[in-house]
């Protein structure tokens, strides 16, 4: 195996975070709609138009919205003409950006634009994610998001990794201490405390190089590792317990190197923050980490946005100086399957 | 602000999926309720069976056959079954370990309430009444009771118990010669433990059961058994028999009569559809007999239809303009080939049409003039079917053709 990456040949920092307000049903804005004040946002955060952007890289998926290449429309938000340079993931826009900060790094381009967008409202989301699946032996049987991820949670009981109270306060924390009680049962031992919000919603960072960034923002978001790692898609052949991918992708992002301080972790679950924490090693008795101070997915998840979502907010905080060295966690697919790990520091 | 209009959409792709061998075999065991995995490199068996080995990416082929039996794994349980989940009724959703196997299987488990569910309880196949080699194929598990009589009760016909020993009977008879892989010789192993369940086998059950609570636990007592007094011996209905977690996988050809090579995975998504602000305004300008355009306020372009943003500045329009309503043909194609539920007759013609006063062109179908007539710069105007909320297509308005230079941009 090759050596991890570190001190990888250019320096690229987040230097704009943007998102849009996170709603239940957005039928009154097309997609273009809801993204084209983000992309204004970020923007104008950096003093940057539309043509001076290197490259620009979108995440979100034509299943969310029923129609196919859906994307292209987004792309009049941002102008796109005369042709710009551009590339979209059917996946969270964590990818993107992972895509364009590789794109940086070549050398390629000094700024990017990455962008997601998710609305979920059009159809019933715990059906549509079924389509993700195995379509041979799991498709068919139509289980639910919610479902698949009441089997992980049921497993970390089992194991006396966690207890109900852990996963309510969890939930009630990242919905800023309102502690409501845990809900009614979703799928069983879930409950709704324990779920994210359905909602629609955008966000955008743009990427700069070097001296590029200096000039751009004040305090840039310097990205230290990135790395992200796939586990076997057979729910049935992983421990759901744990996150080996998570582990490996920190380890190769240089997580472990030094502490963090603050630690953005997408888990659209409260069971889920429990095998992150424990694969990040966040556990630890003396650990005094930050971990969703944004209040995570579980305040607002707009699919295929909330991955990137977690790198602006830890972008953010380092760029307010409220952090100085984060950890920034992206997942995509059931029960934690792929998982994204970045690692962001204020300059030295 | 006008009301936002909304519109059903549903989806539907019934993809048609071929199989590779591995997941063949499968599909067409369970269709002769047969259980197959498949050997990985480690040794472990993986149930359901994978092409290619989850470590090390080697293409498998050693197939194995395990037992319907099995042990949970973990559970959810969900009182509101969604459309196209195995069971109606509320269920629990399982990953069960067959007994043979290393790996769990994701399905549902009929049972009457989550109190009746618990990690590590001992459960079994129910077969579908009809099968055609497909997941669904299993209806879903049931409870087996635990401890002594397991493969005793499936012979007494508990649910679909009693036709099945028989059928299985007759089924492994004509298929004796693929049996010849068992490794230890023994012949039709279900069979045998079905008839000599006693106590010593529901003994071997109950313990592991127990054992297989927790990690891993089914393949140390499965190590056990195949060198305990239950092998040596040769008597059947020992720690080794199916309906027992300790049950060795026997090897099996994956050779079935007419194998199942593909799956029609339909599927079906319904959504209600949204267009967003500006296009309301333009489908509710359509059905007064209005074309609403947007201007942008950088470049002063007029989009018609507009989306709400000007695809070359990357800005909000908002300024409605009322466009048309003639406008000119400035390209066009005869469409030869009639489109399936499209109730027009070819050839027929689809044009761009740039209607006065917008700066991008529309398309829709040319009419009232012969298909080999129609040439760019033709003047054209819309045609509203009574009671229409959009034109069913536009006409010759008997014009001259505009000159080439005026819409030479907008091609």
């Amino acid at each position: 195996m090759s050596e991890p990456v570190r001190g990888p040949v250019r320096e690229v920092a987040i230097v704009a975070f943007g998102q849009s307000e996170h709603v239940p049903d957005s039928s009154e804005t097309s997609e273009v709609e809801m993204l084209m004040p983000v992309l204004h946002d970020v923007l104008a955060q950096t003093g940057l138009a539309a043509r001076d952007i290197g490259f620009t890289c979108s995440g979100s998926s034509d299943y969310l919205a029923g129609r196919a290449f859906s994307f292209t429309m987004a792309l009049d938000g941002v102008g796109a003409w005369p042709p710009i340079s551009e590339s979209h993931v059917e996946m969270d826009g964590a990818w993107a950006l992972y895509e364009a900060w590789v794109k940086l790094l070549t050398g390629d381009a000094d700024t990017a634009l990455v962008y997601a967008y998710g609305k979920s409202s059009p159809g019933d989301l715990r059906e549509v994610l079924t389509r993700q699946l195995d379509p041979y032996y799991v498709a068919p049987l139509w289980p639910d998001s919610v479902a698949l991820a009441a089997l992980q949670a049921q497993a970390l009981l089992d194991a006396g990794l966690t207890d109900a109270r852990e996963l309510a306060g969890i939930g009630a924390r990242s919905r800023g201490g309102a502690d409501t009680g845990p809900g009614r049962q979703v799928v069983g031992p879930l409950r709704t405390g324990d779920c994210p919000p359905v909602v629609d919603g955008a966000a955008a960072v743009i990427l700069a190089a070097g001296d590029t960034a200096r000039r751009l923002a004040d305090r840039p978001a310097w990205i230290r590792g990135l790395d992200h790692r796939i586990e076997a898609h057979g729910l049935g052949v992983r421990d759901l317990t744990d996150s080996p991918s998570t582990r490996l992708a920190a380890e190769r992002a240089g997580a472990f190197d030094a502490p963090v301080d603050t630690a953005e972790l997408h888990a659209p679950f409260s069971s889920q923050e429990v095998v992150l924490r424990r694969a990040l090693r966040l556990d630890a008795p003396d650990c005094a980490v930050r971990v969703n101070p944004s209040g995570g997915a579980l305040a607002a998840n707009p699919v295929m946005a909330a991955g990137l979502i977690r790198l602006g907010e830890a972008a953010a905080a380092i760029r307010r100086g409220d952090a100085h060295r984060a950890l920034a966690h992206a997942t995509s697919g059931p029960c934690l399957q792929q998982n994204l790990v970045a690692v962001l520091e204020g300059e030295r | 602000m006008p009301e936002v209009l909304t519109a059903p959409l549903a989806v539907e792709f019934p993809f048609t999926r071929s199989l590779g061998p591995v997941q063949s075999a499968f599909l067409t065991g369970l269709r002769e309720r047969t259980v197959l995995g498949v050997r990985a490199r480690d040794g472990r068996v993986v149930v359901p069976p994978v092409e290619y080995d989850p470590v090390t990416a080697d293409e498998l082929r050693d197939l194995v056959e395990v037992a319907p039996t099995g042990t949970v794994t973990t559970w959810a349980w969900n009182p509101s079954p969604r459309r196209g989940q195995p069971l109606a009724t509320p269920f629990a959703w399982v990953l069960v370990r067959l007994d043979g196997a290393d790996t769990a299987l994701l399905h549902a488990l009929d049972a009457p309430g989550p109190d009746a569910v618990r990690t590590g309880m001992r459960v079994r196949i129910r077969w579908a009444a009809e099968r055609t080699g497909a997941i669904g194929d299993i209806a879903c598990f049931e409870p087996a009771r635990e401890g002594a009589g397991e493969p005793a009760e499936e012979a007494a016909g508990v649910g679909a118990g009693a036709p099945r020993v028989g059928a299985n009977g007759s089924r492994r008879g004509g298929e004796a010669p693929l049996r010849g892989h068992n490794a230890d010789g023994q012949g039709d192993i279900p069979a045998g433990g079905a008839g000599g369940a006693g106590g010593a086998g529901g003994t071997g059950a109950a313990e592991a059961a127990e054992a297989a609570e927790g990690t891993g636990a089914a393949e140390t007592t499965g190590t056990t058994s195949t060198t305990g007094p239950g092998r040596t011996t040769g008597s059947p209905g020992t720690a080794g028999c199916p309906g027992t977690a300790a049950y060795q996988p026997q090897a099996h050809s994956g050779q079935f009569g007419e194998p199942v090579t593909g799956i029609i995975a339909a599927a079906r998504l319904d959504y209600v559809y949204a267009p967003g602000r500006t296009q309301s305004r333009y489908i509710q300008g359509l059905a007064e007999r209005r074309t609403l355009g947007e201007r942008c306020p950088a470049c002063r372009k007029v989009y018609v239809p507009p989306r709400g943003a000007c695809p070359t500045c990357g800005v909000a329009t908002a300024e409605q303009v009322e466009v048309g309503p003639r406008g000119t043909v400035t390209t066009f194609c005869i469409v030869n080939i009639k489109a399936r539920n499209l109730d027009i007759e070819v050839p027929y013609v689809y044009a761009h049409i740039a209607l006065d006063g917008a700066d991008l062109a529309l398309h829709a179908r040319i009419g009232d003039i012969p298909y080999d007539q129609v040439r760019m710069g033709l003047r054209v105007e819309p045609v509203w079917a009574e009671g229409a909320r959009y034109p069913d297509h536009y006409r010759p308005t008997g014009e001259p053709d505009a000159d080439y230079d005026s819409y030479k941009e907008l091609i």
